[in-house]
């Protein structure tokens, strides 16, 4: 147990996520427990709106939480300042770029800011990371390309490597499958699952793709109103924690299919 | 693989720099051989005594103006255009050529409207440009102050513009009250000039450029990162609201300093930006920052060099010939182009 205990890269402890203001406070979601283990690729399912871009923000500091503790390796990240969690958590967000001419290359060689000099040179080694992490996710021979000639499958591609050269052990995704179709979002599952059996990293992704996460993820997290599960597939389909995802009487989830299906 | 150097681009950029630099010192009203300029230059004397003090007191302080102006602005620009990753940006949108000009028109126009102290009379070459640099400061330091209290960048775009118009809307009332003689040197100064500078108000002007182009060192790195927008930058270990106010500071420190001694000088900042960019098709800080300053010199050299009109006794106004000139060669740029980018 105590092994175990030492192998989670994030925790929550009570966590609410929500925005404040000087007048109100919108809570999102409270009481949130959730931990990831050490190479581990988790989803995290949800409707729309119910909170789970709020809640991968807050876990990589982009926003802070309303209540409640992360840990990060067992160390708050209040302890943290902004570098050192920066060798600690990436992001692949769904916010478009702002125009630019970077190369792919250098798009990806912005992961490695957090080690560079304050010149932002590349040594050989952070040359090494960036040419690896195009590697993994298949992109080298994009290098030169500027980044607004890609696909978005492609993109997409570009910025989970350059989240990989930022050489994290977590990586958080908010849906990166978003605008894809299916052949490309397979493509993107398959290089997280990749990365996770190859590198040994975690990787938390929020998703709509159930049908794929259940798949490939070992864990996956549900959000629902009032509550907040995580565990594998199986254990999630045998206690039916699935239907509480869609209050709707039209969709259903099918146990034997293992997806949902519409009546 | 590896990032380009671009060395040839800048050796290229720095031997016209050069030219130019020549060429603006040997042109002007009075003609000087050629021969005699280079003796003065490498120290020597020249024909006449009079071409020696020409060229040592007023056409080198000049061109050195015109070089450390138009290499200023174009870096407050291009870092207004990173800020706020809006190609439009400049270094104007803060207001702060409005902050000189209401200073510069409280000084002409106002003392002589309220009936206050005959400022006019006791004028000496420092009245104008500290009425014009307390001008952006007042305005800068609110600016600074408000953005400190919005989360937003794009707010402080459009607070700096609001506190712009205020300050133009301000001019335009001292300006309708005004005596014709003093609206005219109002006027006259808002053309912007590089020639008024003397080499003791050269010395000012240039420590404060060296002071605010060392801070873009310690922003090099985010200024990159925020070309993936702030949440990127954030998660990279950035400090945005650091960041923000270093580079408020450096443009506020810049584009004042250089408005208090040269006038507003419109368009520089906003395109040579990029006409870097565009030249060098790159949008890493670690190239554009020297090549919008080289790019941004040759290009005021260029304008200076025209507005003397070379044979005549005339000189056109600085800030009209930038834009007559620049507007239609950016527009052509991009109209080859077709793609803005920050």
């Amino acid at each position: 147990m105590q092994q175990q205990e030492s192998q989670h890269i994030l925790a929550t402890e009570d966590l609410s996520i929500g925005y404040s203001s000087k007048k109100t406070i919108k809570i999102v979601a409270e009481k949130i427990q959730l931990q990831l283990k050490k190479g581990t690729f988790v989803s995290l399912l949800g409707k729309n709106g119910i909170g789970k871009s709020t809640l991968l923000r807050t876990l990589s500091n982009v926003q802070k939480p309303l209540q409640g503790n992360i840990y990060i390796n067992q160390k708050n990240v209040k302890q943290f300042n902004s570098n050192q969690l920066a060798t600690c958590i990436s992001l692949v967000l769904t916010e478009r770029l702002p125009e630019s001419q970077l190369s792919v290359f250098e798009l990806v060689a912005l992961g490695r800011q957090p080690y560079t000099n304050w010149v932002d040179h590349l040594t050989t080694f952070d040359i090494e990371k960036i040419n690896t992490a195009m590697k993994l996710t298949e992109i080298t021979h994009l290098a030169s390309q500027r980044y607004y000639e890609l696909s978005d499958g492609q993109f997409q591609r570009v910025l989970i490597a350059r989240a990989l050269a930022q050489d994290t052990s977590l990586i958080i995704l908010d849906e990166p499958t978003a605008h894809l179709d299916l052949h490309h979002t397979l493509q993107i599952f398959r290089v997280l699952k990749k990365l996770v059996t190859e590198t040994s990293k975690t990787i938390l992704i929020s998703t709509h793709e159930v049908n794929l996460a259940i798949k490939f993820s070992d864990e996956i997290a549900l959000m629902n109103e009032n509550s907040f599960y995580k565990d594998t597939s199986d254990k999630l389909i045998e206690n039916n924690l699935f239907d509480s995802l869609f209050l709707d009487e039209m969709i259903h989830f099918d146990k034997n299919l293992r997806q949902f299906i519409i009546k | 693989m590896n990032l380009p150097i671009y060395k040839k681009h800048f050796l290229l950029l720095s031997v016209l720099l050069i030219m130019l630099f020549f060429v603006n010192i040997s042109l002007g009203s009075v003609a000087i051989p050629f021969q005699d300029i280079f003796s003065v230059l490498v120290g020597g004397n020249s024909s006449k005594e009079s071409w020696e003090i020409i060229i040592l007191n007023f056409r080198i302080p000049k061109a050195i103006t015109a070089i450390l102006v138009g290499s200023g602005l174009s870096v407050s620009g291009l870092l207004m255009q990173t800020l706020f990753r809006n190609p439009l940006a400049g270094p104007f949108v803060l207001g702060i050529s409005s902050g000189a000009s209401l200073g510069v028109a409280l000084l002409l126009i106002g003392s002589s409207l309220f009936g206050g102290v005959l400022l006019s009379e006791t004028f000496t070459h420092w009245t104008l440009p500290i009425a014009a640099s307390l001008g952006a400061f007042l305005v800068l330091s609110a600016v600074i102050i408000t953005a400190n209290s919005v989360r937003n960048t794009m707010s402080i775009l459009i607070i700096g513009l609001m506190f712009g118009s205020f300050a133009s809307a301000i001019i335009s009332v001292l300006s309708y009250f005004s005596e014709a003689t003093k609206l005219q040197q109002f006027l006259f100064w808002s053309f912007g000039s590089l020639g008024n500078l003397s080499w003791n108000e050269l010395l000012v002007l240039g420590v404060f450029y060296v002071i605010a182009m060392c801070g873009i060192f310690p922003i090099l790195k985010s200024l990159n990162s925020l070309l993936l927008g702030e949440n990127y930058a954030k998660s990279l270990g950035i400090s945005i609201q650091k960041s923000r106010n270093i580079i408020l500071v450096i443009t506020s420190l810049l584009t004042g300093i250089i408005t208090a001694f040269s006038g507003p000088i419109a368009f520089v900042g906003l395109a040579v930006p990029h006409l870097a960019r565009m030249f060098f098709t790159t949008s890493n800080h670690k190239i554009l920052v020297p090549a919008s300053a080289i790019i941004g010199a040759i290009v005021l050299l260029i304008c200076d060099s025209i507005a003397q009109l070379p044979t005549s006794d005339y000189t056109l106004p600085i800030n009209a010939i930038t834009s007559i000139f620049g507007a239609p060669v950016v527009i052509w740029l991009l109209i080859r182009k077709k793609k803005l980018f920050v």
